[in-house]
């Protein structure tokens, strides 16, 4: 039977994983090197082919310049706002980039949007996914900050789409991490989820009343995370190697990815042990030490979680809560296994963390709940709904460059506001609207969303058209206009193209690029299920050799099924699902006597008062014909 | 399905209202059929009768929190991820004017300035995006000072114009920050206090609707009155909300 295989999707900085709902457990379903996480690296190899994880991750060391890591940095924003990652990730920019333009990424001599590379990290979880349930899947809900503004978002679902995937919700990642924490525990109360990851950092505050999950309050930082805790150690390393070593190596991006590798290392058995010592073989034979005590890291990184206390005081003054209303704080991504983080925490909430799940894993896992929900649900699920916010207000530009907020941040979404415009000349046709999102209040400090016309005004006198335009906040956090001038009834629906936002052409396109990647996956997937195909009829022939009617086939008979059984081990071994199939087929015809005489047996035991568990077919088959197709999920 | 208060709500609008389900050709209720569940299409409500409510200002808020979530629970799109597209986009735009509309009711001062919305009143723009733009254009923008006000806002204004020469001469006046804290103090009192001024008109616009409802409705100009009070209260309180601000950022800078 083909079930929708729903898929939850935590597309992070630094790892991302792929969950589902097994029953009524979440579970992570592992790569085929048996890992929950996949490293969010992609690299070319030699023969230009995209690979993605573990396997890249060896390039960002051999090659980097062939390989990218914490591309959800650059998701959905353009070339001046990144000026300050550029100078702290290795992201090689396309040469011929205009301003304006959407953002593209060196690997090799190849380019590739920031869409396109999580793209490639989404269709290996897919294969992942496709590998365990041995069937296709095609849809998925996808988790992002819940601080990404719209053109993230909108990048992200892109990501989805040219990954062949139909992104059926957007969901911040602390509110699933709410969902994979609020399934044990049905409670109704107030949780601060605090959710420092690899890039981002997000401070959530949900009340729980009975299954509905309210957000009543988000904030955060884009662009926060455990990389900046990296890139502090990475900086004094290579301080370090040009003052005692004098060799500047901070052009040497062989070197400082392995002194990379090397500080998260040391970061990590820092959380758990007081001192740890660096020790790093660097090109040209020089060698870097240092002892680091956990005193001194704590002290260099206080800088960077110190900034993660001002989003959530704001998200409790948003939410007009004092620390002591707030029943339980949930600890989520890997940056919060530091003892430090953990204790900053537990002073801003006034009470110790839950840590009782993988903080790695349960974005991932409350996605795969809230696939769930869109799937229809379960036992487990019922009664859940999330009803999550806006963490940014959204305005207009008006007269003076002035930013007029029509649906305020921390809103349920969706949400919705009317606005009504007017002409300013006579027969004036066009109406310019610039949309906005941010807290500032003037236009040029808010980040521009996009720019629209209002077109095909119909020609009267200025002031007289009465333009409806609707602004719409859909569950993705995502926004959709529409506008009608009333006075003539005239429709117009307009897209709003993201000021840095791959257009639906583009996206089209990139998803046709993509094609022979798609007849590989094909191809693969049929390889798969003739391999099953091929297991199931021939452990259904060792059944049949061991009944009663095995004895009442001639010797050339048996030759010919002997024959063929060797053909089918033959093709099995090789790649082609077309030769497997031809050979099933050719077994299956040359078995039909055998599986008919199985049946006589059955039948005339059943005569003979047995039933037909006690024939000699043990648990053999039961179907009219034993080697029946398999059927496959 | 169980007779819940929300199938009540779904009844109360007008009668010329009810019609059957466009799905299963059962009696609808506003939202969702009582008998199939399915969402109907999206009408032109306003946010009280969308709720089943009269538009009364003294508001059972729990009760409306109750009906929000199970609303919610009904119209939201997760709810109907799995139906037709066209019952999706019906959800969408359900949901938001629930949410749209729980959000202004639940707030006392928001649900009145919609009230006064609805009643044709406009309403003095103080926001600050307003006095941004009025200073960028340089359009004279109208700030009536509240009679009862004049006497202090005049004496602020002098303490924050020493306060910005003091900050410009790098001098400290702890006596001048008291006074001005005072003054703070004194204002968000006063801004405390016509909230509850407000809540009696309240009571006075909620009984002309009972008379109403009765099928005794009072004379237009006995609720522009009420109106006109709520009015004046508001931007009373604008304009002191505003003066805080001002102060806060006279302290912070």
């Amino acid at each position: 039977m083909a079930t929708d295989h729903i898929v939850g999707i935590d597309l992070g900085t630094t790892n991302s994983l792929v969950a589902f709902m097994q029953g009524e457990t979440p579970v992570v379903i592992p790569g085929d090197d048996g890992l929950n996480l996949l490293p969010s690296v992609v690299a070319l190899d030699s023969n230009n082919q995209p690979v993605v994880g573990n396997a890249a991750r060896n390039s960002l060391i051999e090659t980097p310049e062939r390989a990218v890591y914490s591309i959800k940095r650059l998701m959905g924003r353009g070339m001046e706002d990144i000026q300050e990652e550029l100078k702290l990730f290795p992201f090689r920019l396309a040469e011929d980039l205009q301003p304006g333009e959407v953002l593209r990424i060196k690997l090799g001599d190849k380019t590739f949007t920031p869409p396109e590379i999580s793209a490639l990290i989404l269709r290996q979880l897919k294969r992942n996914a496709e590998r365990f349930f041995n069937g296709p899947v095609t849809k998925a809900v996808i988790t992002v900050p819940a601080y990404f503004n719209d053109a993230q978002r909108q990048a992200t679902k892109d990501a989805g789409r040219i990954a062949g995937l139909e992104v059926l919700r957007l969901v911040n990642e602390p509110t699933a991490a709410s969902l994979a924490y609020g399934l044990d525990k049905k409670q109704n109360g107030i949780i601060a989820v605090y959710d420092l990851g690899g890039g981002t950092f997000d401070i959530s505050i949900l009340k729980l009343h009975d299954g509905i999950f309210e957000v009543v309050a988000t904030n955060g930082d884009t662009h926060l995370g455990g990389d900046d805790i990296d890139n502090l150690l990475i900086t004094i390393a290579l301080d370090d190697i040009s003052g005692d070593l004098g060799a500047d190596l901070r052009r040497n991006a062989e070197a400082v990815q392995a002194l990379r590798k090397a500080v998260i290392e040391t970061k990590i058995a820092l959380s758990s042990q007081p001192s740890v010592k660096l020790d790093i073989q660097l090109p040209g034979g020089l060698r870097y030490q240092r002892e680091i005590t956990r005193e001194q890291f704590e002290q260099l990184i206080q800088p960077v979680i110190d900034r993660t206390v001002g989003p959530c005081k704001q998200a409790m003054k948003d939410a007009g809560l004092k620390p002591e209303k707030i029943d339980e704080a949930v600890l989520v991504g890997g940056s919060t296994r530091i003892p430090k983080v953990r204790a900053l925490v537990k002073e801003l909430f006034h009470r110790e963390p839950h840590t009782d799940l993988n903080p790695d894993e349960v974005v991932a896992l409350g996605a795969a709940v809230q696939a769930n929900i869109l799937g229809g649900g379960s036992k487990a699920t019922a009664d859940m709904l999330l009803l999550d916010v806006t963490p940014l207000s959204l305005g207009i530009e008006v007269a003076g460059g002035v930013t007029d907020k029509i649906i305020l941040r921390n809103s349920t979404i969706p949400a919705s506001a009317t606005q009504f415009y007017t002409t300013q000349v006579d027969g004036q046709a066009n109406v310019a609207i610039h949309v906005l999102q941010g807290e500032r209040e003037l236009a040029k400090d808010c980040r521009s969303l996009a720019r629209f016309d209002l077109k095909g005004i119909p020609p009267m006198a200025a002031g007289i058209p009465r333009v409806e335009v609707k602004f719409l906040i859909d569950a993705n956090g995502i926004l959709h206009v529409s506008a009608r001038e009333q006075r003539s009834g005239k429709e117009a629906e307009i897209q709003v193209q993201p000021s840095y936002g791959l257009t639906d052409e583009q996206v089209e396109g990139m998803i046709l690029d993509s094609f022979d990647y798609a007849e590989e996956d094909f191809r693969r997937r049929q390889l798969i299920e003739a391999r099953n195909e091929a297991a199931t009829i021939l452990s259904a022939l060792e059944k049949g050799k061991k009944s009663a009617a095995w004895g009442q086939l001639t010797t050339d008979e048996k030759k010919q099924i002997a024959k063929m059984e060797k053909a089918l081990g033959a093709v099995n071994a090789e790649d082609d699902y077309q030769a497997i199939r031809k050979a099933i087929d050719a077994l299956n015809q040359g078995t039909m006597r055998l599986a008919e005489l199985m049946m006589d047996t059955a039948v005339s035991s059943a005569l003979k008062g047995k039933t037909m568990d006690e024939t000699d077919l043990g648990e053999g088959p039961t179907a009219p014909h034993p080697m029946a197709k398999a059927e496959f999920e | 399905m169980t007779k819940s208060a929300l199938t009540v709500i779904g009844a109360k609008p007008l009668p010329e209202d009810t019609h059957s389900c466009w799905s299963c050709g059962s009696m609808r209720a506003a939202h969702f059929c009582e008998s199939c569940g399915k969402v109907q299409p999206p009408a032109p409500v306003d946010y009280f009768t969308f709720f089943g409510l009269m538009p009364k200002l003294n508001l059972d808020v729990p009760a409306l929190e109750k009906d929000f979530y199970e609303l919610s629970r009904r119209l939201h799109p997760d709810v109907n991820a799995r139906a037709a597209s066209l019952e999706q986009e019906w959800s969408l735009e359900k949901s938001s004017m629930l949410n749209d509309a729980y959000r202004t009711l639940r707030d006392p001062i928001k649900r009145t300035e919609y009230l006064l919305h609805l009643e044709g009143v406009v309403l003095e723009e103080q926001s600050k995006s307003a006095t941004e733009q009025a200073r960028a254009t340089g359009e004279i923008k109208k700030q009536i000072v509240p009679p009862d006000l004049l006497e202090e806002v005049f004496e602020l204004n002098m303490q924050l114009e020493e306060l910005r020469m003091n900050k410009k001469m790098g001098d400290d006046d702890p006596a001048l920050l008291a006074e001005i804290g005072k003054h703070k103090d004194a204002l968000e009192a006063k801004h405390a206090a016509l909230l509850q001024e407000l809540q009696t008109y309240w009571n006075a616009w909620d009984s002309l609707i009972d008379r109403s409802q009765a099928g005794n409705p009072a004379p237009v100009e006995e609720r522009a009155q009420v109106t006109a009070k709520m009015l004046d209260v508001l931007n009373r309180r604008n304009y002191i909300r505003n003066l805080v601000r001002d102060v806060n950022a006279a302290l912070e800078n």
